[in-house]
């Protein structure tokens, strides 16, 4: 067996039995790993109607072929669930080393089902594989819970685990591996609090083989050499991490504010740009299994916001700092550093106190509730632990943007697709990243197809971002290539760097499957297909492909793009039929015979 | 004692540059065993998870090296060529005094191989010094090993007289 390690895991919680099964070749050929190989075999287990919190979901991790390999970057898993904050099929990926562990214990992957009648987490060492009681774990944030479990099991085991917000099963809580690497959205943590599993521990000695050394040796060494060249990958991310898109962003005029209520443009940016992070509160730099680019940023606050910790990244310095009106540096890192130890995504966090905040100002939400205001980092800091621990009006931030705004009567405020927060690009001054948004598979998300890349960063190559004209087709291209690198089990960031050819190339040599580069291409967006067909049968469709009502309605009030709206009207159809779907947004017979689903 | 010569190059690992990739751990295990596995590589990167600090560790090739003055049968000996303490299995016991020896923990047990391993510099053009993304092991003149941090150091100092001045 080449890349693959061929065998999984299958561990039912309520009858607390472990099984080992083989994986399937087909569709290995047909889904590669990762996102695509978990989502099938999640799909052919799972009804699509299943209540996410329920012992009838299941969530399953899966890793890739590439990896635990020397691909560029190659370090990835995926865990996949019906995702409790929207409903849609949840693939949430996730660096670090823990999926490469995970391989060398002998394993591509491990399908949880059922529910444990008392907290258990998984301690995999290599062919042994236990469940133990996780009780003395349970209340415990994710540093105390991954310092113990490393200490019950091994120094160096890989520890992915929830916090207190999984527990708790607030929607958004996410997975943190490796004390600071998060499977960070659609609520994957609350899927294993609802299951009574509190961590996942491995350790593994085996190795992994691939099908032609020499010939992945050369293909690994071009994409490196390729990755190193490139500005973005070989010096921006390196330099700045990804808050290096603050201050590009805000030129840009896309960095939404105040929940995208006013121009994208925050005029103190700097304060919270990757710059500012590099020289007051850099500590080093960190990468992830394999990978030559380093984004991560370890930070070290000083003073009121004491602590040091991994992060934060563009997103969440975004989403907890402008959107906020905040640009205390070290109050966004603050709470960043609390996201991480409580297990919380910090784009959904912030994108649902910036919700909240202004349906206060507005009076649609009693001032009693809480005292959001705009710009008030105590607050932020505090609610952050409310919302993990559901005190308080936390209780209510639980439940997401979109449950909120609408219990109080107004979900026109919450800035969500299909329920799951918008990441910090406006898409009125990117119509690409609109059009991303809308037809994204997990719902508001900027790793499904990064539109930024052509329209604000100019790679491959510029596009106009106000135009809507061959966005469709471009949009297409990238969400189906970006299911091919999720699936593969490298980075995403890499695709700045290096393209189809590349990617396709690492995995023939690995795998030895004998697939052109367009096959590849294929199983991308049969992969994209599969999780659609999955939604669908959700009752998630072409009605939910849309945007917030501001972003359609309200044009951007200032800055490049002043008074643009997202024409999603003029690109939504074309989009459809590129897809090979009925205008209804429904796969034709003839596409999913073409893609063989 | 088999000390190393006036030009000979040495590995230099600069913990602060690591982002604690393990490239160098799979680079490492390819090359030797033919699979990407960090237990078997001779250079091994230990992580502080918590607070993101890294540190690549391997055999520093001894001047006063305990492996070769342990081992009971002298499997180990320094290669002259590239200054590299090396196991001559076919002599070796695995007794595994030398790892027991080995003040850094950088001569281990393989029992996939039932060998022992550590690093022998890639017959002089280490394979981890070529891919280490972030320049944190280098492959340099035993006397230049220094001259970086010296650097750093006089950089600073040059700095503080700026300030002051």
């Amino acid at each position: 067996m080449y890349a693959w390690i061929g065998q999984i895991l299958r561990v039912n919680l309520t009858d607390a039995t472990i099984k080992k099964e083989k994986l399937d070749p087909v569709l290995r050929r047909n889904y590669i790993g990762a996102r695509g190989l978990g989502s099938k075999l999640f799909m052919d287990e799972v009804d699509p109607q299943v209540d996410p919190l329920s012992p009838e979901n299941k969530i399953v991790f899966m890793t890739g072929p590439l990896t635990g390999t020397l691909a560029a970057s190659g370090g990835r898993y995926n865990v996949v669930t019906r995702g409790p904050l929207n409903g849609t099929i949840a693939a949430s990926n996730s660096g670090g080393s823990f999926g490469p562990e995970l391989k060398y214990a002998g394993y591509d992957g491990i399908i949880f089902e059922g529910k444990a009648e008392k907290p258990v987490y998984l301690w995999i060492n290599n062919a042994e594989v236990e469940l133990r009681s996780a009780e003395e774990l349970w209340g415990r944030n994710v540093p105390e819970t991954t310092d113990m479990i490393k200490q019950a099991t091994h120094e160096e085991a890989k520890v992915a685990c929830i916090g207190p917000a999984g527990e708790k099963l607030v929607k958004f809580a996410c997975i943190m591996n490796e004390y600071n690497r998060a499977a960070g959205r659609s609520g994957v943590g609350a899927v294993m609090g609802s299951k009574n599993l509190k961590a996942l521990a491995v350790r593994g000695t085996g190795g992994i083989k691939v099908a032609d050394r020499q010939g992945f040796m050369q293909a690994i060494t071009d994409a490196r050499n390729k990755l190193k060249a490139h500005p973005v990958t070989g010096a921006g991310l390196a330099a700045y991490g990804t808050n290096v898109l603050v201050n590009i962003l805000n030129e840009h005029g896309g960095l939404p504010v105040k929940n995208f209520s006013e121009a994208a443009v925050f005029a103190k940016a700097e304060n919270v740009s990757g710059e500012y992070q590099a020289e007051h509160c850099l500590v080093r730099n960190k990468g992830c299994f394999g990978c030559s680019i380093g984004c991560g940023r370890v930070s070290r606050n000083r003073g009121k916001y004491k602590g040091i910790g991994e992060g934060p990244e563009y997103e969440a310095t975004w989403g907890l700092g402008p959107n906020l009106f905040i640009d205390d540096f070290e109050a966004i890192s603050k709470a960043n550093f609390l996201c991480n130890e409580l297990g919380l995504d910090p784009i959904s966090l912030a994108g649902t106190l910036a919700c909240a905040t202004e349906m206060m100002e507005k009076g649609f939400i009693p001032w009693e509730k809480a005292d959001l205001r705009w710009g008030d980092a105590d607050m932020l800091v505090e609610m952050t632990i409310k919302t993990a621990y559901r005190e308080g009006f936390g209780d209510e931030l639980a439940e997401g943007s979109y449950r909120l705004a609408e219990k109080y009567g107004h979900p026109e405020f919450s800035m969500s697709v299909k329920k799951q927060e918008l990441p910090a690009y406006d898409p009125r001054g990117q119509q690409g990243i609109g059009l991303n948004y809308a037809t994204s598979n997990r719902g508001g998300c900027h790793v499904r197809g990064y539109m930024t890349s052509p329209e604000v960063l100019g790679i491959p190559e510029k596009v106009d971002p106000d135009s809507t004209e061959g966005k469709a087709a471009l949009l297409k291209i990238f969400q189906d290539l970006t299911a091919l690198v999720d699936s593969a089990g490298i980075c995403l960031f890499t695709t700045f760097g290096q393209g189809l050819p590349e990617i396709a190339e690492q995995l023939r040599q690995a795998t030895g499957l004998d697939l052109s580069d367009e096959e590849f291409l294929l199983a991308g967006e049969r992969i994209w297909n599969l999780e659609r067909s999955f939604n669908l049968q959700a009752g998630i469709s072409s009605k939910d492909d849309t945007l917030p009502p501001r972003l359609l309605r309200e044009p951007m009030k200032g800055g490049p793009h002043q008074g643009n709206v997202v024409r999603l009207e003029l690109m939504l159809p074309e989009y459809y039929t590129l897809r090979g779907w009925d205008q209804a947004g429904v796969p034709t017979p003839e596409k999913l015979q073409e893609l063989s689903l | 004692m088999g000390s190393q010569s006036e030009m000979e190059k040495i590995i230099v690992v600069q913990p602060e540059k690591c982002t604690g990739c393990r490239t160098c751990e799979l680079v490492c295990s390819f090359t030797h065993t033919g699979e990407f596995n960090p237990a078997r590589s001779r250079i091994s990167v230990f992580t502080f998870e918590k607070v993101g600090f890294s540190s690549p560790v391997l055999c520093q090739q001894c001047s006063t090296a305990a492996c070769m003055q342990v081992c009971p049968v002298g499997a180990v000996s320094r290669d002259n060529k590239t200054g590299a303490m090396v196991v001559n299995s076919s002599r070796c016991l695995v007794c595994k005094a030398c790892t027991i020896a080995c003040p850094l923990g950088a001569t281990f047990y393989d029992h996939v191989s039932d060998s022992i391993l550590k690093c022998d510099l890639c017959g002089g053009d280490p394979e981890c010094v070529k891919f280490c993304p972030s320049g944190a092991i280098t492959y340099q003149e035993a006397g230049e090993a220094g001259l970086a941090r010296r650097k750093a150091v006089a950089a600073k100092l040059k700095d503080v007289y700026e300030e002051v001045s």
